[in-house]
Order: C-alpha cells, then sequence, then structure tokens
C-alpha cells in the first residue's frame, strides 16, 4: 500500500493513494499576509514590543486627560506654584521658595540678619503616591504636574512623529513610484531632489526650517498655519526625511519596473496610473510598513531634538523634548524632570525599533530594508 | 575615472549652490522678521530703519540680495546680522572643536562598532548576541542630548561622581592631556548611537556572506575558521560601512554635533549654529549651511573613489 511504496513499485495507482491520504487543508493556497502572521507570531519579543507600545498609547491618548482630572486633579499647563500640598501627612510646598535664606533656621532672611544663603526656588520631589496621586514625579518650575505632562507630552510627541511619517511615505510613495514608472526627466529631477536633501546636515535643516517658522507660523500660497501649531514640526519632519525614504523605494520600484507582469498589464491597455497603484505599489506595502514604523521611532527621537533646541513644539505645549529641555535646568536638585521624559521616549522608540525589525522579518524574511540615520 | 571624478565634482559644486540657494529662500519667504529692524535696536526710528535697509540691501530684489550675500561669503566678508562679527572667522573658531569631537567619536564608533558586529555576527543566536543586540538597539534609542545631560549629570556634576570635567574645551595646543580629558564624556555620547547602529548593520552583512558560496569554497580549502572571518567575511562585510562611516563623518563634522556642543557647552560650529538660529540670524546660518554641505559632499565624492577602490565591480567604466 501507500506506506510500502518505493522507488520500484511506484504507480500512479500509488500516487493517487497518496493523494487521497492527504489532508486537504495541508495543502490549501496561504495568503503571502497569512504566512507574515504566521511567521510574526512566532517573535513573542516583537508582540511584546508591539503590547508596550500600544500601551503607551493608551496611556498618552485616553488615559491622559482621566488621569489629570482623576488622579491629580489638574490640567496639563495649571501653574500650582504657590500651593501647598500634604505629603504623608506633611505640608510641603509645591514650588520653595527662592531668594535669601538664613542659613541657621532654613526660613526667609530677616532684615537685620546676616549670615543668609541665595537659593533657587526648587519644584516638589517625587512624591510617589504619598500625596494621593498628586505630584507623583514632583513639578516643574511653575508648578505644572510633571506626571500629567508626561502624559499630555507624550500625545503630542506621538503625533508629530506618527503624523510626520504618515505624510513622509505618502510622498515618498508617490515621488518614488513616478520616478521609477516614468523614468527620463521625471526620474532625473526627483532623484536630484533626493540628493539636494542628503546634502543638507538634518538636523540643521529642521531646526532652520523649524524656528523659522516658530516665530509667525506660514502665510503663503492659501496655507496657514499659526506659530505654534504641531503641524510646524509634524511638516518639518516629515519634509527632512522624504528623501532617506523615496530614495530606497524608488530603488525597488525601479527592479519591479523591469518584470513581466507590468509589462502584461501595459499590453492589457492599463494606464500608467493604474499600474502604479493597482500594480506596483501592492508590491512595495510590506516595505513600506517597516519604513513607516521605523520611521516613526526615528521621528519622536528628531521632534525630541528639535524642541529640546526650541525649533519644535513650543511653550506651553508639552513634548517630550520640550520636558527634558525644561528638566535640564533643574537637573541638579530634581533629576526625574528630565529622567522621566527621556525614558519615556527610549521606551517607546524600543519598543518601535524592535516591533519593526520583526515586522521586517515577517513580511520578508530575505529583505534588506534598511533605515540610513 | 577622470570623467566619473569630472562630473562628480561639477555635480558636487551644483549641489552646493542649490542648498545655499534654498537656505536663503527659506528665510526670506518664511516671515521672521524684518533683519533691519533688529540691526537698528531698540530706540530706531524708521528713518534709521530705512538707511540702514538701504544701506545693507534689504531693498534691493531678492536675487541680488543672494548674489551679495554668497559673493561675500566666499570673500570672506560675510557678518552677522546681531553682533556684526565676521562669519567667516567665527565657524573657523569653531571648527576645532567640532573637528576634536567628531575625530575622536568616530574612532570610538568605528573601534566599537566593528567589535560589537563581529562578536555579534559570530555568536549569532547565542545570549551574549542576543544581549548585544538588545544594548544595540537600546543604544539607537536613546536621543543624544538626553544621554548628554543625564551623562554629563551623573559624571561630572556630582549626580553619582564628579570625576569628569563638566563640559568645557581646552585646546590641544594648550594640555593635551585636558584636552583628552574633557572630550571623553562627549565623545562617548556621541558615539553611542553610531555603536549601535555599525554594530548591527555589520552583523547583518556578515551574516550574509557567510551563507555566500566563496565562503563554504573556502571552508571546503580548508583554511582556518580565523582565516576566512578575517580575509573572507569581513573583508567584504566592511564595504558598506565605509561608505556609511565617510558620510556619518562628514554629517558629524558639517554641524550634526549640534546637540552634544550644545549639551557639553563646546563652543564649535554645531553651537554657533544653534545660537544663530535662536537669534534668527541668516548670514551664520547660510554660512554653517554652506560649510555642512561642502563636508557632506566632499566625503561623498571620496567614499565613492574608496568604494570603487575597495569593490571592482562597480568601478566607473
Amino acid at each position: 500500500m501507500a506506506q510500502s511504496a518505493t522507488e520500484t513499485d511506484f504507480s500512479l495507482d500509488t500516487a493517487a493513494t497518496l493523494a487521497a491520504s492527504e489532508d486537504a487543508a495541508a495543502i490549501r493556497g496561504r495568503s503571502p499576509w497569512y504566512l507574515a502572521w504566521r511567521r510574526l507570531r512566532r517573535n513573542h519579543v516583537a508582540l511584546a514590543s508591539l503590547g508596550v507600545f500600544l500601551l503607551i498609547l493608551i496611556a498618552c491618548f485616553p488615559l491622559a486627560p482621566v488621569y489629570a482630572k482623576h488622579v491629580a486633579k489638574t490640567a496639563q499647563n495649571t501653574n500650582h506654584i504657590l500651593e501647598v500640598v500634604k505629603v504623608h501627612g506633611e505640608s510641603t510646598p509645591v514650588v520653595s521658595q527662592g531668594g535669601y535664606v538664613s542659613k541657621k533656621t532654613g526660613k526667609a532672611c530677616g532684615t537685620g540678619e546676616t549670615d543668609c544663603t541665595l537659593l533657587s526656588a526648587i519644584p516638589i520631589a517625587p512624591t510617589y503616591f504619598g500625596a494621593h496621586g498628586k505630584f507623583v514625579l514632583g513639578a516643574d518650575a511653575n508648578g505644572r504636574d510633571i506626571a500629567v505632562r508626561l502624559l499630555y507630552g507624550g500625545r503630542n510627541s506621538l503625533i508629530v512623529g506618527i503624523g510626520s511619517s504618515a505624510i513622509c511615505v505618502f510622498f515618498a510613495i508617490i515621488l518614488s513610484l513616478l520616478a521609477a514608472y516614468f523614468g527620463g526627466w521625471l526620474d532625473f529631477v526627483i532623484t536630484r531632489f533626493f540628493d539636494l536633501f542628503y546634502a543638507f546636515p538634518v538636523v540643521l535643516l529642521g531646526i532652520a526650517l523649524g524656528s523659522a517658522l516658530a516665530i509667525n507660523g506660514f502665510h503663503h500660497w492659501g496655507v496657514n498655519v499659526q506659530s505654534g501649531s504641531l503641524w510646524i514640526p509634524t511638516l518639518v519632519i516629515s519634509y527632512v526625511l522624504i528623501p532617506y525614504v523615496g530614495r530606497p523605494l524608488r530603488g525597488q520600484v525601479m527592479s519591479l519596473r523591469q518584470k513581466e507582469f507590468v509589462e502584461a498589464s501595459i499590453a492589457g491597455g492599463a494606464g500608467p496610473f493604474r499600474i502604479m497603484f493597482t500594480e506596483l505599489f501592492p508590491n512595495i506595502i510590506s516595505s513600506v510598513l517597516v519604513f513607516f514604523t521605523l520611521i516613526i521611532a526615528n521621528n519622536i527621537v528628531l521632534e525630541a531634538a528639535l524642541s529640546f533646541l526650541g525649533a519644535g513644539v513650543q511653550d506651553p505645549t508639552p513634548s517630550w523634548g520640550k520636558l527634558i529641555a525644561d528638566g535640564q535646568d533643574l537637573i541638579v536638585t530634581r533629576p526625574a524632570l528630565a529622567l522621566a521624559p527621556g525614558l519615556a521616549i527610549v521606551l517607546t522608540v524600543l519598543s518601535l525599533n524592535i516591533f519593526g525589525d520583526g515586522l521586517r522579518d515577517a513580511l520578508d524574511p530575505r529583505a534588506k530594508v534598511k533605515i540610513e540615520h | 575615472m577622470v570623467a566619473f571624478l569630472v562630473r562628480r565634482i561639477l555635480g558636487a559644486i551644483l549641489v552646493c549652490i542649490a542648498v545655499t540657494f534654498i537656505t536663503f529662500i527659506i528665510f526670506i519667504v518664511v516671515p521672521g522678521g524684518d533683519p533691519a529692524v533688529r540691526i537698528a535696536g531698540k530706540q530706531a526710528n524708521d528713518q534709521n530703519i530705512a538707511n540702514i535697509r538701504h544701506s545693507w540691501g534689504f531693498d534691493r530684489p531678492f536675487y541680488v540680495q543672494y548674489w551679495n550675500m554668497t559673493d561675500r561669503m566666499f570673500t570672506g566678508r560675510l557678518v552677522s546680522y546681531t553682533n556684526q562679527q565676521n562669519v567667516v572667522s567665527q565657524i573657523v573658531q569653531g571648527i576645532p572643536v567640532t573637528l576634536s569631537l567628531t575625530i575622536g567619536a568616530s574612532l570610538i564608533w568605528l573601534f566599537f562598532g566593528i567589535l560589537v558586529g563581529v562578536i555579534s555576527a559570530v555568536r549569532a543566536g547565542r545570549w551574549s548576541d542576543r544581549l548585544i543586540t538588545v544594548l544595540a538597539l537600546i543604544g539607537i534609542s536613546m536621543p543624544v542630548f538626553w544621554l548628554g545631560i543625564i551623562a554629563r549629570y551623573y559624571l561630572a556634576e556630582g549626580g553619582l561622581m564628579s570625576f569628569f570635567p563638566d563640559g568645557e574645551y581646552v585646546a590641544i595646543t594648550q594640555n593635551p592631556a585636558q584636552w583628552f580629558f574633557h572630550l571623553i564624556l562627549p565623545w562617548l555620547v556621541l558615539a553611542v548611537l553610531f555603536i549601535g547602529f555599525y554594530g548591527r548593520v555589520l552583523r547583518g552583512n556578515m551574516l550574509d556572506s557567510m551563507n555566500e558560496d566563496y565562503v563554504r569554497t573556502a571552508k571546503a580549502k580548508g583554511l582556518t575558521p580565523n582565516r576566512i572571518l578575517r580575509k573572507h567575511v569581513l573583508r567584504t562585510s566592511l564595504i558598506p560601512i565605509v561608505t556609511l562611516f565617510g558620510l556619518d563623518f562628514a554629517a558629524v563634522l558639517g554641524g550634526g554635533a549640534i546637540l552634544t556642543e550644545t549639551v557639553f557647552d563646546l563652543h564649535g560650529v554645531g553651537q554657533y549654529a544653534a545660537q544663530s538660529i535662536n537669534n534668527f540670524d541668516l548670514p551664520p546660518i547660510m554660512g554653517v549651511t554652506m560649510y555642512g554641505a561642502f563636508f557632506i559632499v566632499l566625503f561623498s565624492i571620496l567614499v565613492d573613489i574608496f568604494y570603487a577602490y575597495l569593490d571592482p565591480r562597480i568601478r566607473p567604466a
């Protein structure tokens, strides 16, 4: 029977028996997406990273107002500079009084006293849960609750990071499809545009654009963006990074353009845009997805850098980079102010990087998509 | 080869001109306030401002202004709008600092990047590879300015110790030992990102080339694993690293160290750019952007030449 079938007595009959005994489901065709999902599912580290990223999203978007209103009982930009809170039953000022203080008593210097020292105003230290959810991570120099600002700042950092990646990837796809499909002078113009922005120092260009726009916003050609708007860092970051995504994508489309299926659809009478979006685009989706994930990570760091230098998110709007810049001034007395937002960035970016790697391995185990920094 | 070089150099000059033009346009199109008002100071009347506008040429068409600015830049007469200092001499003053920072950091990141890449490729799949991969990813995920602030606080400002000097730059001609000591922390901070990145790229390249036929041939010939690794695997895998290194070196030298210089208070070209951008001072920004673009373009040509030398397959016909 089937089990004893050897090369010598193999016949069409045994083959038919073998085929009949095979489980029909085992040879069912699988879509590449299902196969990718099956590979991704086995990568527990990547899935855990996705989980961490989703938790951060949940904490920053739906949970931030809930936390601010019901736990910390404040808002993101509310000052508590003159208030006093009870920490473990002890009254503590949110921001200690600066000025001249007596060395002996530690209280404000009287008129006749000579033994005084100048202290700067110091905000409250992290209370953890000593003050019933208030000032869990301490306050900044304006008496604003850092934990609340961390969540809202994360919201803005993520909006800028994800938004700029989406815009950047969108334009990179359009430009790379146009360049690679039409070739000729259009390809020449687009690749020179990419080359030109490669020659710009990215951070320098970002800061120049960001700080130029931060003063008065942008009011040209029917586009009105107010200064202080989150659109400014979002657009600046997406703009400066387009070539970094566009160039590798163009290379991919160029090689796809030579394939027979493109010739076949030209023969079938398809127009250029139909070919670009229904024939070529589906073939680069997997790279686009990987780029999108990794570019978000990159853009969150870039946003933080711009905001740190004053060319990104503007006061009083919080963002992780802005919070680090605020915390830098108080680092000697209150290191938590600069540590917390930095750790938030590291955690978010790390989770995105690990997940992006896993996604790349799952979508195309042989892919060589690399993001250049 | 000569034709290739000539073409590349002509292209590079065009790119540099385009870069200055775009920078100029950004600051003309984007409303940042009238430079004449700023030069005139606080107690200026309309007549003063009009005079300044005329004498500095702000009332001329933008292409005339652009021409004047580039002309002054290349003849070294370009001055700042805010403090009237010579831009070229300010940049020249910053170059030793930026160059010291870049050379030291790049040597560190190249050495450790290759070390990390080789170790994790040789031990691929074992725990040491996983540990290194995680550490490299953490290194890539850290914002460099945050790492700088934290390192400066904990290692130089007494958070944990005050062993390292707290920022500032000491010229190598003045005191080489202090120069080295003052730059260790900035070097390490700047290098961390690149170490992680290079390690990952090299690991991937090495694993790819270990599966190549010529490596199997080398094994079949009976070469020692050590020799195969050095002469056959590492040699080809390092070629992309050369490209990356050239471009990154140029980018850092050309203003990419702006964050590290700001955090550690090093008065290099990057910090000069950051200050000028905050003051909305166009001439220094033009100067620094031009300086940065020059290095990036120069190094991309050098990388192409070196690449052709290393890899005969891509030599231009």
